[in-house]
Protein backbone atom coordinates (compact mmCIF):
# COMPACT_ATOMS: atom_id res chain seq x y z
CA UNK A 1 0.00 0.00 0.00
CA UNK A 2 1.59 3.41 -1.00
CA UNK A 3 0.88 6.77 -0.10
CA UNK A 4 -0.50 9.31 -2.81
CA UNK A 5 0.45 13.07 -2.90
CA UNK A 6 -3.23 13.89 -2.88
CA UNK A 7 -3.56 11.66 0.27
CA UNK A 8 -0.84 13.55 2.14
CA UNK A 9 -2.37 16.84 1.01
CA UNK A 10 -5.40 15.79 2.31
CA UNK A 11 -4.54 14.85 5.70
CA UNK A 12 -1.87 18.06 5.53
CA UNK A 13 -5.57 19.82 4.99
CA UNK A 14 -7.93 18.14 7.80
CA UNK A 15 -4.90 19.34 10.06
CA UNK A 16 -4.78 23.12 8.73
CA UNK A 17 -1.00 22.29 8.06
CA UNK A 18 0.53 24.06 4.81
CA UNK A 19 2.46 21.55 2.94
CA UNK A 20 4.43 23.34 0.02
CA UNK A 21 5.43 20.78 -3.06
CA UNK A 22 8.60 19.62 -2.40
CA UNK A 23 7.63 18.45 1.14
CA UNK A 24 4.44 16.73 -0.40
CA UNK A 25 7.00 14.82 -1.98
CA UNK A 26 8.68 14.13 0.61
CA UNK A 27 6.07 13.24 3.13
CA UNK A 28 4.59 11.11 0.45
CA UNK A 29 7.87 9.06 0.07
CA UNK A 30 8.75 8.79 3.60
CA UNK A 31 4.94 7.44 4.74
CA UNK A 32 4.76 5.17 2.03
CA UNK A 33 7.90 3.58 3.85
CA UNK A 34 6.62 3.52 7.18
CA UNK A 35 3.48 1.41 5.85
CA UNK A 36 5.59 -0.60 3.74
CA UNK A 37 7.14 -2.00 6.99
CA UNK A 38 3.75 -2.06 8.21
CA UNK A 39 3.09 -4.61 5.45
CA UNK A 40 6.38 -6.81 6.70
CA UNK A 41 4.37 -6.81 9.97
CA UNK A 42 1.12 -7.62 8.84
CA UNK A 43 2.96 -10.79 6.99
CA UNK A 44 3.78 -12.29 10.41
CA UNK A 45 0.94 -14.98 11.11
CA UNK A 46 -1.28 -13.55 14.26
CA UNK A 47 -4.12 -16.16 14.04
CA UNK A 48 -3.59 -17.77 17.79
CA UNK A 49 -2.78 -14.32 19.00
CA UNK A 50 -5.76 -12.50 21.00
CA UNK A 51 -6.12 -9.01 19.77
CA UNK A 52 -4.15 -6.48 22.74
CA UNK A 53 -6.57 -3.61 23.03
CA UNK A 54 -3.97 -2.11 25.85
CA UNK A 55 -1.74 -3.52 28.81
CA UNK A 56 -3.95 -4.91 31.83
CA UNK A 57 -6.65 -7.46 32.02
CA UNK A 58 -8.82 -5.10 34.12
CA UNK A 59 -9.53 -2.18 32.00
CA UNK A 60 -9.35 1.06 32.00
CA UNK A 61 -9.12 2.52 35.45
CA UNK A 62 -11.97 4.89 37.32
CA UNK A 63 -11.46 7.62 39.57
CA UNK A 64 -14.12 8.52 41.66
CA UNK A 65 -16.42 11.77 40.54
CA UNK A 66 -14.83 14.14 43.23
CA UNK A 67 -13.33 17.78 42.65
CA UNK A 68 -9.61 18.52 42.33
CA UNK A 69 -7.97 21.74 41.72
CA UNK A 70 -5.77 22.15 38.83
CA UNK A 71 -2.45 20.93 38.92
CA UNK A 72 -1.54 24.22 37.06
CA UNK A 73 1.16 25.83 38.42
CA UNK A 74 1.32 28.55 35.60
CA UNK A 75 -1.66 30.64 34.83
CA UNK A 76 -3.30 30.51 31.63
CA UNK A 77 -1.59 33.68 30.70
CA UNK A 78 1.62 32.72 30.83
CA UNK A 79 1.44 30.78 27.86
CA UNK A 80 -1.82 31.12 25.88
CA UNK A 81 -1.13 33.32 22.69
CA UNK A 82 -3.98 35.59 23.24
CA UNK A 83 -6.30 35.77 26.02
CA UNK A 84 -9.32 38.35 26.57
CA UNK A 85 -11.81 38.42 29.60
CA UNK A 86 -11.16 34.88 30.57
CA UNK A 87 -11.40 33.72 27.03
CA UNK A 88 -8.91 32.17 24.75
CA UNK A 89 -8.51 34.49 21.64
CA UNK A 90 -8.13 32.56 18.09
CA UNK A 91 -8.60 33.64 14.50
CA UNK A 92 -11.67 33.82 13.33
CA UNK A 93 -11.97 30.50 11.30
CA UNK A 94 -13.80 31.25 7.32
CA UNK A 95 -15.12 27.64 7.53
CA UNK A 96 -16.90 27.58 10.55
CA UNK A 97 -18.12 31.04 10.75
CA UNK A 98 -21.36 30.13 12.03
CA UNK A 99 -21.59 30.33 15.72
CA UNK A 100 -24.58 27.41 16.03
CA UNK A 101 -21.89 25.53 14.98
CA UNK A 102 -19.30 25.12 17.28
CA UNK A 103 -19.78 22.03 19.89
CA UNK A 104 -19.70 18.18 19.69
CA UNK B 1 -49.05 17.83 -3.61
CA UNK B 2 -45.69 16.12 -4.10
CA UNK B 3 -45.17 15.15 -0.56
CA UNK B 4 -47.97 12.49 -0.51
CA UNK B 5 -45.82 10.88 -3.06
CA UNK B 6 -42.96 10.62 -0.86
CA UNK B 7 -42.20 9.16 2.56
CA UNK B 8 -40.51 10.70 5.19
CA UNK B 9 -37.12 8.74 6.71
CA UNK B 10 -36.09 9.92 10.29
CA UNK B 11 -33.16 8.72 12.62
CA UNK B 12 -31.97 11.03 15.14
CA UNK B 13 -28.84 11.37 17.32
CA UNK B 14 -29.26 12.61 20.69
CA UNK B 15 -26.49 14.16 22.89
CA UNK B 16 -26.90 14.27 26.29
CA UNK B 17 -24.91 16.40 29.03
CA UNK B 18 -24.43 12.93 32.04
CA UNK B 19 -24.99 14.54 35.88
CA UNK B 20 -21.48 14.39 36.97
CA UNK B 21 -20.15 16.73 39.36
CA UNK B 22 -16.58 16.72 37.36
CA UNK B 23 -15.61 16.03 34.09
CA UNK B 24 -15.10 13.09 32.02
CA UNK B 25 -11.66 12.63 32.07
CA UNK B 26 -10.09 15.19 35.05
CA UNK B 27 -11.46 16.50 38.04
CA UNK B 28 -12.15 19.50 36.50
CA UNK B 29 -15.93 21.07 37.91
CA UNK B 30 -19.49 20.66 35.14
CA UNK B 31 -20.55 23.52 36.66
CA UNK B 32 -23.03 25.75 34.58
CA UNK B 33 -21.94 29.43 34.49
CA UNK B 34 -18.57 29.91 35.72
CA UNK B 35 -16.50 32.66 34.44
CA UNK B 36 -14.94 31.64 30.73
CA UNK B 37 -11.90 29.20 31.57
CA UNK B 38 -12.16 28.79 35.11
CA UNK B 39 -12.88 25.19 35.18
CA UNK B 40 -9.95 23.91 33.69
CA UNK B 41 -7.03 21.59 33.96
CA UNK B 42 -3.72 20.19 32.24
CA UNK B 43 -6.03 17.53 30.56
CA UNK B 44 -8.98 19.36 29.08
CA UNK B 45 -6.67 21.97 28.02
CA UNK B 46 -4.45 19.27 25.95
CA UNK B 47 -0.96 20.27 27.52
CA UNK B 48 1.66 18.06 27.01
CA UNK B 49 2.19 14.93 28.91
CA UNK B 50 -1.09 14.78 30.64
CA UNK B 51 -3.26 11.58 30.70
CA UNK B 52 -7.51 11.34 30.72
CA UNK B 53 -8.84 8.82 33.33
CA UNK B 54 -12.15 8.20 33.15
CA UNK B 55 -14.88 9.60 35.69
CA UNK B 56 -16.68 6.38 37.43
CA UNK B 57 -20.35 8.08 37.76
CA UNK B 58 -19.84 9.12 34.29
CA UNK B 59 -19.89 5.56 33.33
CA UNK B 60 -22.41 4.54 35.82
CA UNK B 61 -24.73 7.33 34.76
CA UNK B 62 -24.52 5.75 30.98
CA UNK B 63 -24.91 2.47 32.19
CA UNK B 64 -28.32 3.36 33.62
CA UNK B 65 -29.33 5.19 30.91
CA UNK B 66 -28.44 2.04 28.17
CA UNK B 67 -30.03 -0.03 30.57
CA UNK B 68 -33.01 2.22 30.87
CA UNK B 69 -33.45 3.12 26.68
CA UNK B 70 -33.70 -1.04 26.74
CA UNK B 71 -30.08 -1.38 25.28
CA UNK B 72 -27.43 -4.16 25.86
CA UNK B 73 -24.37 -3.14 27.36
CA UNK B 74 -21.53 -4.55 25.98
CA UNK B 75 -19.06 -6.00 28.63
CA UNK B 76 -16.12 -4.64 26.76
CA UNK B 77 -16.22 -0.89 25.37
CA UNK B 78 -13.46 0.74 23.88
CA UNK B 79 -12.60 4.65 23.47
CA UNK B 80 -11.44 6.00 20.00
CA UNK B 81 -10.12 9.31 18.54
CA UNK B 82 -12.44 11.36 16.52
CA UNK B 83 -10.24 13.67 14.66
CA UNK B 84 -11.29 17.40 13.70
CA UNK B 85 -9.15 20.75 13.91
CA UNK B 86 -11.44 23.13 15.64
CA UNK B 87 -9.75 25.61 18.24
CA UNK B 88 -13.21 24.43 20.90
CA UNK B 89 -10.99 20.79 21.13
CA UNK B 90 -7.65 22.07 22.43
CA UNK B 91 -6.62 18.36 21.95
CA UNK B 92 -7.36 18.13 18.15
CA UNK B 93 -9.60 15.02 18.70
CA UNK B 94 -12.61 13.97 20.58
CA UNK B 95 -12.93 11.16 23.05
CA UNK B 96 -15.18 9.14 21.89
CA UNK B 97 -16.50 5.67 20.90
CA UNK B 98 -17.15 3.93 17.83
CA UNK B 99 -16.73 0.47 16.28
CA UNK B 100 -16.95 -1.09 20.18
CA UNK B 101 -19.88 1.53 21.84
CA UNK B 102 -21.05 1.35 25.49
CA UNK B 103 -24.20 -0.19 24.29
CA UNK B 104 -26.41 -0.93 21.33
CA UNK B 105 -29.76 -2.27 20.42
CA UNK B 106 -32.19 -0.83 22.39
CA UNK B 107 -35.75 0.76 21.70
CA UNK B 108 -38.51 2.93 22.87
CA UNK B 109 -42.54 2.71 22.68
CA UNK B 110 -43.46 5.92 21.64
CA UNK B 111 -47.23 5.52 21.47
CA UNK B 112 -49.58 3.23 19.99
CA UNK B 113 -50.60 2.33 16.38
CA UNK B 114 -53.81 2.33 14.85
CA UNK B 115 -54.64 -1.39 15.70
CA UNK B 116 -53.59 -0.48 19.17
CA UNK B 117 -50.14 -2.13 19.37
CA UNK B 118 -46.85 -0.28 20.90
CA UNK B 119 -45.30 2.08 18.19
CA UNK B 120 -41.37 0.90 18.71
CA UNK B 121 -38.34 2.96 17.99
CA UNK B 122 -35.27 1.10 17.87
CA UNK B 123 -32.08 2.24 19.12
CA UNK B 124 -28.76 1.51 17.27
CA UNK B 125 -26.20 2.52 20.06
CA UNK B 126 -25.41 4.92 23.08
CA UNK B 127 -21.92 5.54 23.53
CA UNK B 128 -19.85 7.64 26.14
CA UNK B 129 -17.92 11.00 24.55
CA UNK B 130 -16.56 14.27 25.80
CA UNK B 131 -18.02 17.52 25.15
CA UNK B 132 -16.12 20.36 23.15
CA UNK B 133 -15.84 23.95 24.54
CA UNK B 134 -17.61 26.83 23.35
CA UNK B 135 -16.57 29.15 20.71
CA UNK B 136 -18.50 32.12 20.65
CA UNK B 137 -17.78 34.40 17.37
CA UNK B 138 -19.91 37.66 17.63
CA UNK B 139 -18.02 39.03 20.89
CA UNK B 140 -15.18 40.57 19.55
CA UNK B 141 -14.56 41.63 15.84
CA UNK B 142 -12.53 39.33 13.79
CA UNK B 143 -11.83 37.26 16.26
CA UNK B 144 -13.43 34.15 18.06
CA UNK B 145 -13.48 33.73 21.86
CA UNK B 146 -12.95 30.44 23.24
CA UNK B 147 -14.05 29.27 26.56
CA UNK B 148 -12.40 25.58 27.92
CA UNK B 149 -15.31 24.91 30.66
CA UNK B 150 -17.61 22.54 28.84
CA UNK B 151 -14.41 20.54 26.99
CA UNK B 152 -14.46 17.37 28.63
CA UNK B 153 -17.52 17.37 30.30
CA UNK B 154 -19.12 13.95 29.84
CA UNK B 155 -21.72 12.82 27.11
CA UNK B 156 -23.92 10.04 26.00
CA UNK B 157 -24.78 10.22 21.95
CA UNK B 158 -28.23 8.28 21.82
CA UNK B 159 -28.50 7.00 18.05
CA UNK B 160 -32.18 6.17 16.81
CA UNK B 161 -32.89 3.64 13.61
CA UNK B 162 -33.96 5.24 10.91
CA UNK B 163 -37.52 4.34 12.33
CA UNK B 164 -39.41 7.67 11.97
CA UNK B 165 -42.00 8.77 9.53
CA UNK B 166 -43.22 11.76 10.27
CA UNK B 167 -41.91 14.91 12.23
CA UNK B 168 -44.78 13.69 15.02
CA UNK B 169 -43.19 10.86 15.69
CA UNK B 170 -39.75 12.19 15.99
CA UNK B 171 -41.11 15.07 18.64
CA UNK B 172 -43.10 11.83 20.63
CA UNK B 173 -39.55 9.97 20.11
CA UNK B 174 -37.87 13.00 21.78
CA UNK B 175 -40.29 13.42 24.53
CA UNK B 176 -39.86 9.86 25.47
CA UNK B 177 -36.32 9.70 25.71
CA UNK B 178 -36.28 13.27 27.33
CA UNK B 179 -38.99 11.76 29.62
CA UNK B 180 -36.83 8.40 30.52
CA UNK B 181 -33.42 9.93 31.11
CA UNK B 182 -35.02 12.33 33.44
CA UNK B 183 -36.81 9.21 35.45
CA UNK B 184 -33.32 7.51 35.65
CA UNK B 185 -31.60 11.01 37.07
CA UNK B 186 -28.83 10.96 34.97
CA UNK B 187 -29.19 14.07 33.04
CA UNK B 188 -31.04 17.82 33.75
CA UNK B 189 -31.82 17.44 30.31
CA UNK B 190 -32.43 21.08 29.64
CA UNK B 191 -32.39 22.32 25.78
CA UNK B 192 -32.14 25.55 26.71
CA UNK B 193 -28.86 25.45 28.85
CA UNK B 194 -27.63 22.91 26.35
CA UNK B 195 -27.77 19.81 28.33
CA UNK B 196 -29.32 17.98 25.21
CA UNK B 197 -29.17 18.39 21.81
CA UNK B 198 -30.70 16.86 19.06
CA UNK B 199 -29.51 16.48 15.40
CA UNK B 200 -31.87 15.04 12.78
CA UNK B 201 -30.62 12.61 9.45
CA UNK B 202 -33.60 12.71 7.24
CA UNK B 203 -34.14 11.22 3.52
CA UNK B 204 -37.31 10.24 1.57
CA UNK B 205 -38.38 7.93 -0.78
CA UNK B 206 -41.45 6.78 -2.57
CA UNK B 207 -43.69 4.57 -0.08
CA UNK B 208 -43.34 0.70 -0.31
CA UNK B 209 -39.43 1.55 -1.84
CA UNK B 210 -37.19 -0.56 1.24
CA UNK B 211 -33.66 1.56 -0.47
CA UNK B 212 -32.80 4.76 2.06
CA UNK B 213 -32.60 7.66 -0.01
CA UNK B 214 -29.74 9.58 0.41
CA UNK B 215 -29.97 11.30 3.93
CA UNK B 216 -28.96 15.10 4.96
CA UNK B 217 -28.24 15.98 8.12
CA UNK B 218 -29.86 18.65 10.17
CA UNK B 219 -28.67 20.84 13.07
CA UNK B 220 -28.86 23.73 15.17
CA UNK B 221 -32.14 23.35 16.00
CA UNK B 222 -33.30 24.57 20.12
CA UNK B 223 -36.60 22.83 20.76
CA UNK B 224 -37.89 19.84 20.20
CA UNK B 225 -40.93 21.87 18.11
CA UNK B 226 -37.92 23.44 16.40
CA UNK B 227 -37.14 19.90 14.92
CA UNK B 228 -40.24 19.32 14.06
CA UNK B 229 -41.11 22.39 11.85
CA UNK B 230 -36.86 21.82 10.37
CA UNK B 231 -37.83 17.82 9.35
CA UNK B 232 -40.96 19.29 8.10
CA UNK B 233 -38.85 22.11 5.70
CA UNK B 234 -36.17 19.62 5.15
CA UNK B 235 -39.12 17.15 3.75
CA UNK B 236 -40.31 19.76 1.35
CA UNK B 237 -36.97 20.39 0.32
CA UNK B 238 -36.20 17.14 -0.46
CA UNK B 239 -39.71 15.94 -2.10
CA UNK B 240 -39.57 19.32 -4.36
CA UNK B 241 -36.00 18.66 -5.84
CA UNK B 242 -36.61 15.07 -6.28
CA UNK B 243 -39.63 15.65 -8.55
CA UNK B 244 -38.07 18.60 -9.98
CA UNK B 245 -35.74 15.97 -11.31
CA UNK B 246 -32.91 16.73 -8.83
CA UNK B 247 -30.89 14.66 -6.50
CA UNK B 248 -30.81 15.10 -2.90
CA UNK B 249 -26.84 15.74 -2.02
CA UNK B 250 -25.95 14.73 1.48
CA UNK B 251 -24.60 17.58 3.15
CA UNK B 252 -24.74 19.26 6.63
CA UNK B 253 -27.55 21.88 6.86
CA UNK B 254 -28.53 24.39 10.00
CA UNK B 255 -31.81 24.97 11.08
CA UNK B 256 -32.79 28.86 10.26
CA UNK B 257 -35.29 28.98 12.79
CA UNK B 258 -36.28 32.90 11.99
CA UNK B 259 -36.48 32.42 8.82
CA UNK B 260 -38.27 28.25 9.17
CA UNK B 261 -36.31 27.15 6.66
CA UNK B 262 -32.47 24.65 6.66
CA UNK B 263 -29.26 26.11 4.95
CA UNK B 264 -25.95 24.39 4.00
CA UNK B 265 -23.58 24.93 6.51
CA UNK B 266 -20.33 26.12 6.09
CA UNK B 267 -18.21 23.23 7.15
CA UNK B 268 -15.73 22.68 4.47
CA UNK B 269 -16.32 19.36 2.66
CA UNK B 270 -14.04 16.33 4.22
CA UNK B 271 -13.99 17.68 8.11
CA UNK B 272 -16.28 14.52 8.49
CA UNK B 273 -13.05 12.89 7.38
CA UNK B 274 -12.42 11.77 11.50
CA UNK B 275 -9.84 9.36 10.95
CA UNK B 276 -11.18 7.32 13.84
CA UNK B 277 -8.92 5.22 15.93
CA UNK B 278 -8.58 3.93 19.23
CA UNK B 279 -7.88 6.18 21.62
CA UNK B 280 -4.30 4.78 22.82
CA UNK B 281 -4.12 6.94 26.17
CA UNK B 282 -7.18 4.75 27.86
CA UNK B 283 -7.61 1.00 28.30
CA UNK B 284 -10.69 -0.86 26.97
CA UNK B 285 -13.57 0.26 29.24
CA UNK B 286 -14.93 -3.30 31.14
CA UNK B 287 -17.90 -4.00 33.00
CA UNK B 288 -18.21 -7.66 34.04
CA UNK B 289 -22.12 -8.82 34.20
CA UNK B 290 -22.03 -8.39 38.00
CA UNK B 291 -21.79 -4.19 37.51
CA UNK B 292 -24.02 -4.38 34.53
CA UNK B 293 -26.75 -6.76 37.00
CA UNK B 294 -26.44 -4.54 39.63
CA UNK B 295 -27.07 -1.03 37.17
CA UNK B 296 -30.20 -2.92 35.98
CA UNK B 297 -31.81 -3.77 39.57
CA UNK B 298 -30.88 -0.47 40.62
CA UNK B 299 -33.01 1.28 37.71
CA UNK B 300 -35.46 3.85 39.46
CA UNK B 301 -39.08 2.74 37.99
CA UNK B 302 -39.80 4.35 34.61
CA UNK B 303 -42.59 6.33 33.20
CA UNK B 304 -44.36 3.54 31.70
CA UNK B 305 -44.35 1.09 34.91
CA UNK B 306 -45.31 4.13 37.01
CA UNK B 307 -48.32 5.07 35.04
CA UNK B 308 -49.63 1.65 35.17
CA UNK B 309 -49.30 1.57 38.89
CA UNK B 310 -50.71 5.11 39.44
CA UNK B 311 -53.85 4.55 37.75
CA UNK B 312 -54.05 1.01 39.27
CA UNK B 313 -53.71 2.31 42.67
CA UNK B 314 -55.40 6.09 42.56
CA UNK B 315 -58.20 5.42 40.25
CA UNK B 316 -57.13 7.97 38.11
CA UNK B 317 -57.66 8.06 34.52
CA UNK B 318 -54.87 7.55 31.31
CA UNK B 319 -55.07 10.85 30.47
CA UNK B 320 -54.71 12.14 33.86
CA UNK B 321 -51.72 10.03 34.50
CA UNK B 322 -50.10 11.25 31.27
CA UNK B 323 -50.39 14.73 32.89
CA UNK B 324 -49.39 13.69 36.51
CA UNK B 325 -45.87 11.65 35.45
CA UNK B 326 -44.84 14.30 32.84
CA UNK B 327 -42.11 14.87 35.24
CA UNK B 328 -40.74 12.36 37.69
CA UNK B 329 -40.68 15.37 40.49
CA UNK B 330 -44.38 16.31 39.52
CA UNK B 331 -45.41 12.51 39.68
CA UNK B 332 -43.69 12.20 43.00
CA UNK B 333 -45.67 14.95 44.82
CA UNK B 334 -49.13 13.67 43.10
CA UNK B 335 -48.51 10.24 44.55
CA UNK B 336 -47.58 11.30 48.40
CA UNK B 337 -50.39 13.67 48.18
CA UNK B 338 -52.67 10.63 47.17
CA UNK B 339 -51.02 7.95 49.39
CA UNK B 340 -51.41 10.29 52.58
CA UNK B 341 -54.70 11.86 51.98
CA UNK B 342 -56.40 8.52 50.55
CA UNK B 343 -57.98 10.32 47.96
CA UNK B 344 -56.18 10.10 44.44
CA UNK B 345 -59.05 11.69 42.31
CA UNK B 346 -58.94 14.82 44.52
CA UNK B 347 -55.23 15.21 44.57
CA UNK B 348 -55.06 15.67 40.67
CA UNK B 349 -57.76 17.72 41.06
CA UNK B 350 -55.45 19.89 43.37
CA UNK B 351 -52.19 19.00 42.30
CA UNK B 352 -53.14 19.67 38.12
CA UNK B 353 -54.98 22.79 39.58
CA UNK B 354 -53.98 24.67 42.36
CA UNK B 355 -50.81 23.65 42.77
CA UNK B 356 -49.37 23.92 39.01
CA UNK B 357 -51.19 27.73 39.04
CA UNK B 358 -49.16 28.74 42.02
CA UNK B 359 -46.23 26.93 40.46
CA UNK B 360 -46.70 29.13 37.37
CA UNK B 361 -47.68 32.43 39.04
CA UNK B 362 -44.43 32.25 40.93
CA UNK B 363 -42.04 30.55 38.16
CA UNK B 364 -41.44 27.89 40.76
CA UNK B 365 -40.61 24.28 40.32
CA UNK B 366 -42.60 21.71 42.27
CA UNK B 367 -39.16 20.09 43.71
CA UNK B 368 -39.01 23.57 46.08
CA UNK B 369 -42.73 23.83 46.37
CA UNK B 370 -43.72 25.45 49.85
CA UNK B 371 -46.44 22.92 50.45
CA UNK B 372 -45.17 19.55 51.56
CA UNK B 373 -47.55 16.67 50.32
CA UNK B 374 -48.44 16.15 53.34
CA UNK B 375 -49.85 19.48 54.23
CA UNK B 376 -51.62 19.71 51.21
CA UNK B 377 -53.36 15.87 51.61
CA UNK B 378 -54.34 17.83 55.37
CA UNK B 379 -55.83 20.52 53.57
CA UNK B 380 -57.91 17.67 51.51
CA UNK B 381 -58.97 16.22 54.17
CA UNK B 382 -60.35 18.82 56.08
CA UNK B 383 -62.78 19.37 52.80
CA UNK B 384 -63.29 16.38 53.23
CA UNK B 385 -64.39 16.03 57.17
CA UNK B 386 -66.19 18.97 56.06
CA UNK B 387 -64.25 20.90 58.75
CA UNK B 388 -64.08 23.73 55.84
CA UNK B 389 -65.91 24.01 52.37
CA UNK B 390 -64.03 24.12 49.07
CA UNK B 391 -64.46 27.66 48.50
CA UNK B 392 -62.67 28.33 51.64
CA UNK B 393 -60.34 25.24 51.62
CA UNK B 394 -58.77 27.11 48.27
CA UNK B 395 -58.07 30.64 50.43
CA UNK B 396 -56.40 28.63 53.17
CA UNK B 397 -54.09 26.81 50.00
CA UNK B 398 -52.97 30.54 49.00
CA UNK B 399 -52.59 31.49 52.53
CA UNK B 400 -50.69 28.52 52.76
CA UNK B 401 -48.20 29.42 49.70
CA UNK B 402 -47.85 32.59 51.18
CA UNK B 403 -47.21 31.97 54.95
CA UNK B 404 -45.88 28.33 54.85
CA UNK B 405 -48.01 27.84 57.63
CA UNK B 406 -50.12 24.17 58.02
CA UNK B 407 -53.78 24.44 57.07
CA UNK B 408 -55.76 23.41 59.91
CA UNK B 409 -53.91 27.21 61.66
CA UNK B 410 -54.54 29.13 58.79
CA UNK B 411 -58.73 27.69 58.62
CA UNK B 412 -59.17 28.91 62.34
CA UNK B 413 -56.93 31.96 62.15
CA UNK B 414 -58.83 33.00 59.72
CA UNK B 415 -62.03 32.06 60.78
CA UNK B 416 -63.06 29.68 57.80
CA UNK B 417 -63.50 26.53 59.88
CA UNK B 418 -67.24 25.70 58.49
CA UNK B 419 -69.96 25.95 60.65
CA UNK B 420 -72.89 22.78 60.49
CA UNK B 421 -74.38 24.18 63.63
CA UNK B 422 -78.04 24.60 63.03
CA UNK B 423 -78.70 27.92 65.16
CA UNK B 424 -75.44 29.35 63.75
CA UNK B 425 -76.97 28.48 60.31
CA UNK B 426 -80.40 29.09 61.02
CA UNK B 427 -79.98 32.47 61.93
CA UNK B 428 -77.93 33.57 59.08
CA UNK B 429 -80.95 32.59 56.50
CA UNK B 430 -83.32 34.64 58.65
CA UNK B 431 -81.02 37.34 58.04
CA UNK B 432 -80.80 36.61 54.32
CA UNK B 433 -84.79 36.25 54.26
CA UNK B 434 -85.15 39.48 55.72
CA UNK B 435 -82.43 41.15 54.03
CA UNK B 436 -83.53 40.17 50.74
CA UNK B 437 -87.67 40.44 50.90
CA UNK B 438 -87.89 39.89 47.30
CA UNK B 439 -86.06 37.10 46.33
CA UNK B 440 -87.54 35.59 49.99
CA UNK B 441 -90.98 36.16 49.62
CA UNK B 442 -90.70 34.81 45.90
CA UNK B 443 -89.04 31.58 47.36
CA UNK B 444 -91.30 31.11 49.78
CA UNK B 445 -94.23 31.51 47.72
CA UNK B 446 -92.66 28.52 45.88
CA UNK B 447 -90.46 29.94 43.37
CA UNK B 448 -87.49 27.07 43.67
CA UNK B 449 -85.16 28.30 41.27
CA UNK B 450 -84.32 31.21 43.92
CA UNK B 451 -83.05 28.32 46.50
CA UNK B 452 -79.32 28.59 44.55
CA UNK B 453 -79.24 32.47 44.80
CA UNK B 454 -80.07 32.76 48.46
CA UNK B 455 -77.53 29.61 49.32
CA UNK B 456 -74.93 32.00 47.45
CA UNK B 457 -76.21 34.88 50.05
CA UNK B 458 -75.94 32.81 53.05
CA UNK B 459 -72.72 31.82 51.77
CA UNK B 460 -71.33 35.34 51.47
CA UNK B 461 -72.82 36.47 54.73
CA UNK B 462 -71.04 33.79 56.48
CA UNK B 463 -67.75 34.33 54.76
CA UNK B 464 -67.83 31.11 53.32
CA UNK B 465 -68.03 29.05 56.13
CA UNK B 466 -71.64 27.71 56.51
CA UNK B 467 -71.83 24.42 55.68
CA UNK B 468 -73.87 24.74 51.75
CA UNK B 469 -74.80 21.39 52.45
CA UNK B 470 -77.27 22.28 55.26
CA UNK B 471 -77.94 26.08 54.55
CA UNK B 472 -80.14 23.87 51.36
CA UNK B 473 -81.78 21.62 53.55
CA UNK B 474 -82.57 24.59 55.72
CA UNK B 475 -83.88 26.50 52.95
CA UNK B 476 -85.91 23.07 51.55
CA UNK B 477 -87.52 23.02 54.92
CA UNK B 478 -88.60 26.41 55.11
CA UNK B 479 -89.58 26.68 51.12
CA UNK B 480 -91.28 23.27 51.56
Amino acid sequence: MAVTREDVLHIADLARLGVDGARADALTKELSAILAHMEVLSAVDTASVPPTDGIGAEGTPLRPDERVSPLMERTLESFAPAMRDGFFIVPRLATHEDPAESGA
Amino acid sequence: MSRERYEMVVGLEVHVQLKTRTKAFCGCSTDFGAPPNVNTCPVCLALPGALPVLNERAVELATRAALGLGCKVNPVSIFARKNYFYPDLPKGYQISQFDQPLATGGSVAIGKNEAGADVQIGITRLHMEEDAGKSIHDRYPGATAIDLNRAGVPLIEIVSEPDLRTSADAGAYLRTVKQILQYLDVSDVSMEEGSLRVDANISVRPPGQTKLGTKTEVKNMNSFSAVERALEAEFERQCALLDSGGRVEQQTLLWDGARETVRPSRTKEGSHDYRYFPEPDLLPLKQDEKWIGDARSHLPELPDARKKRLVQEFGISPVEVEQLTATPALAEYFEAVARVSGDGKAAYNWVMGEVLAALRASSGDITHFRIRPADLAQLLNLVRDATISHTAAKRVFALMVETGKLPAQVAADEGLLQVGDEDAIATWVDEVLREHPEEGTRYLAGEKKLQGVLVGFVMKKSKGRADPKRVNQLLSARGG
